[in-house]
């Protein structure tokens, strides 16, 4: 083997890329698992890759390259399990549409494209994600929008449990997570600030809420339309209507999740919601003796 | 009776008033509201029970009319219940709050390192004078590869073929540990980020984002990614040369941090991007991290949105320490932190600082020898901190299987710090554990930087010395020699699990 045969393409090593990703290029090298590349059709702006086998690695660094080339979209066509989807990725003007399943830490530490998931996504969506969105057309796993500081998560189906842990706001970053269906246990443990909204559409038999929703609140609203059970709820949190300005707010969210998910916000609309608050900023705050 | 406190003062101020001219400086530096003054011109009346032995007042007193004694006051002798333990329940009493300190355990646990001596070359093997020959102490902290694949027949010679991983390179095995700025000041930031680099070093942001104005130093910080995420972001991870996820803290394994309100100022506020005067809650875990399999995830995460940097993950020393790096190794990282339960803190309950973890130098060893003999060193550096107090305990934990070592309160006291442990009261007299304006201007640092530049200069000038006693020219023949130390004083048990032989044993 030679030198120059060994690396499969022939990537610069260095200072960091100055192009929209900001990503320093990761090698792929031969001997390595997976360095066979996703067949990839260009037009215009938008790239379409087929990840079907591709190693998570590859895959995720041809995202880079597409988008380091001048692609606007990239469509990943039989995603299947890949991990790290859009992580760490910058720039407001960039969109990636999965069509299949995507692996774990989809969206993790991205700061402003768009991602559109047009099956289910697993855990860990959208982890300290600074801003962006992303629309889920399926269900979601646990630890949704874990630390999220910014953006949009939207999941047309239900998710799983910890969903919206320790999600915070700064500043004009208000992070919003709305569930179409059900969620489970510890929905908006540890919450900093943003909002959360639980629609619970079609749920079917057994509650949209799970148990400790809300659990060391601290921060931040969470709205759960068709109203909740208060043993469902962490000790933290208190409830009530919303206010006149809630109410717009949440006119206001639910609108832009219906037109993302395709849903008639309508009859959405027509169920009366609660308003689940942190009965204290600072929960800790006479703990401490010194 | 609600004012009464039956804690009485730890020190007694003296102001010798022939030798005092009334200049009202005490009065000015003292962050703690010690000396009080009825008008200008009078005498300083001090109120003991707020001195903390800081001697910011001792330091500046232009005419040392100023004495710091411990109080005498007796209590009756028990060597059971003594006076700290009888005050920390009359406080308790009078607050029913958790007790809370800073800086590193102060408790008289076996101090492993003062157990162990060095090794030097005496008549059969030559030692070597420093000052003559050359004395390698540069580091490369990151994964090395199992095996290389080298091309011996190419035309400008041999070549390496295999493509290795990104490495952290230290002109000397010490690097900074992380201490957020929100704790210490931007001061102190400064300084320790100005020394990195002056050093050809690294120093930590902790987990507390990383202040813009430090971007120029950004090729010799390592960033933190801890459990509250606070600063976090893309941009963040890619600044830095490599990025630390942290689990735990030698202090206080197993929890998180609670830094309140009233240290979020405007600045802080900005580099935590958190909203100014709310507490900053630090879950006690990573909520996405239940598992060596979930670590792994955010290892790669983060690999993937830096492209590829060094990701060291700092752990607790805790009983099961081996087991738990053998895993974290099995993760990903490419350097694995070890913070011994001796290491500082900004703020811990008491009962966790001085009760929770074992030393590094046990937990060293252990870690070392497990990853050895799973024949998985390779793949991660170790770095050893939380009680590194000299240049000797820097080479015997080299000799112990450290590649490098971290020092945060060493640092700290060369900036002035005094080991008070009122960091978590944020009213530092010497700026640095603190967020006051007033306070945290006393600390240049380019005076600071200065001052560790020259504490790290005199250590790696130390080290050089053992190294040539001992017969070797380069750091790297120290690493993991166990051979090179004898333990002194040390039971059997603890000696065979440092893997050092005792004192008067030969080869």
């Amino acid at each position: 083997m030679t030198p120059n045969s060994s690396t499969v393409r022939n990537v610069p090593t260095g200072p960091a890329r100055r192009g929209p990703t900001g990503i320093e290029p990761a090698r792929i090298t031969a001997g390595q698992p997976g360095t066979e590349l996703g067949v990839v059709s260009r037009s215009n702006t938008t790239s379409h890759i087929d990840a079907r086998g591709i190693y998570y690695k590859t895959l995720n660094e041809q995202v880079r390259e597409e988008i380091e080339s001048g692609a606007t979209t990239v469509v990943l066509d039989n995603v299947n399990g890949q991990r790290y989807i859009g992580a760490g990725l910058r720039g407001n003007g960039v969109t990636l549409v999965v069509n299949g399943v995507p692996g774990n830490d989809l969206a993790t530490f991205m700061d402003g494209p768009t991602i559109f998931v047009n099956e289910n996504a697993q855990d860990g969506v959208a982890n300290t994600m600074n801003s962006g969105r992303v629309v889920i057309q399926g269900d979601a796993g646990d630890v949704l929008g874990y630390g999220m500081r910014g953006g949009h998560l939207y999941v047309r189906g239900d998710v799983g449990y910890r969903v919206g842990i320790h999600m915070k706001a700064y500043e004009n970053q208000r992070p919003v997570i709305v569930v179409g269906g059900r969620a489970r246990d510890f929905f908006g443990e540890y919450m900093a600030g943003g909002e959360m909204i639980l629609l619970g559409l079609e749920a079917g038999t057994g509650p949209a809420l799970g148990a400790y929703t809300g659990t060391g609140m601290h921060g931040g609203t969470i709205f759960v339309r068709g109203g909740v059970e208060p043993h469902r709820l962490g000790k933290e949190v208190g409830v009530r209507w919303p206010t006149s300005a809630e109410e717009v707010r949440i006119e206001e969210i639910v609108r832009d999740f219906c037109s993302a998910t395709g849903l008639d916000p309508a009859p959405v609309l027509a169920v009366p919601f609660a308003t689940l608050y942190p009965e204290s900023h600072r929960p800790y705050g006479r703990m401490y003796a010194y | 009776m609600s004012e009464i406190t039956f804690t009485t003062p730890e020190f007694r101020v003296r102001v010798d008033r022939d030798a005092c001219r009334r200049c009202g400086r005490c009065v000015h530096q003292c962050g703690w509201g010690v000396y009080r003054r009825s008008g200008d011109g009078e005498y300083p009346l001090p109120d003991h029970s707020r001195c903390v032995a800081c001697h910011r007042c001792v330091t500046f007193c232009p005419e040392a009319a100023l004495t710091i004694e411990r109080h005498p006051l007796a209590y009756k002798e028990s060597d059971s219940l003594s006076p700290e333990l009888r005050k920390a329940i009359w406080r308790q009493a009078e607050t029913g709050g958790v007790m809370l300190t800073g800086m590193g355990n102060d408790r008289p646990y076996l101090r492993v390192f003062d157990h162990l001596l060095l090794d030097a070359c005496q008549v059969t093997n030559p030692s070597i004078d420093p000052l003559r020959e050359p004395m390698e102490l540069r580091t490369h902290l990151g994964r090395k590869p199992d095996s290389v694949e080298v091309d011996m027949v190419a035309s400008d010679g041999p070549l390496l073929v295999s493509e290795l991983d990104r490495q952290l390179i230290l002109e000397t095995p010490i690097l900074f540990g992380g201490m957020s700025y929100g704790s210490v000041s931007l001061n102190v930031h400064r300084a320790l980020a100005m020394a990195a680099k002056e050093l050809g070093t690294y120093m930590n942001t902790g987990e507390g984002g990383l202040h813009a104005e430090l971007e120029p130093y950004q090729d010799h910080i390592i960033v933190q990614c801890a459990s509250g995420r606070f600063g976090v972001d893309s941009e963040y991870l890619q600044a830095g040369a490599a990025v630390e996820i942290k689990i735990g803290q030698g202090a206080k394994p197993g929890i998180g941090g609670h830094l309140p309100g009233e240290k979020i100022d405007l600045q802080v506020s900005v580099t935590r991007m958190i909203p100014q005067g709310t507490d900053a809650l630090s879950p006690a875990p990573h909520h996405d991290i239940y598992s060596i399999e979930d670590l792994r995830q955010l290892v790669y995460a983060i690999k993937e949105a830096t492209g590829y940097k060094p990701v060291s993950v700092k752990i607790a020393c805790v009983h099961n320490v081996a087991a738990i790096a053998s895993g974290v190794v099995r993760a990903g990282a490419d350097i694995v932190y070890l913070d011994g339960f001796r290491g500082g803190t900004g703020a811990a309950p008491v009962i966790v600082r001085d009760h929770v973890g074992i030393p590094v130098e046990i937990a060293l060893a252990v870690v070392d020898q497990r990853l050895r003999d799973e024949g998985i060193r390779n793949r991660a550096s170790i770095v050893a901190a939380g009680g590194i107090r000299s240049s000797a305990d820097v080479a015997k934990a080299i000799a112990l299987g450290a590649d490098a070592c971290a020092i945060g309160t060493a640092a700290l006291v060369a900036l002035g710090c005094h080991l008070c442990q009122k960091c978590h009261t944020g009213r530092c007299s010497w700026g640095i554990c603190t967020q006051r304006p007033e306070l945290t201007r006393r600390l240049d640092p380019e005076w600071g930087a200065e001052r560790v530049v020259n504490l790290v200069r005199a250590w790696s000038h130390e080290i050089a010395e053992v190294l040539g006693a001992l017969g070797v020219n380069a750091i790297e023949s120290l690493r993991g020699s166990r051979e090179r130390l004898r333990s002194l004083g040390l039971d059997q048990t603890t000696g065979e699990l440092l893997g050092v032989k005792p004192a008067g044993l030969g080869h």
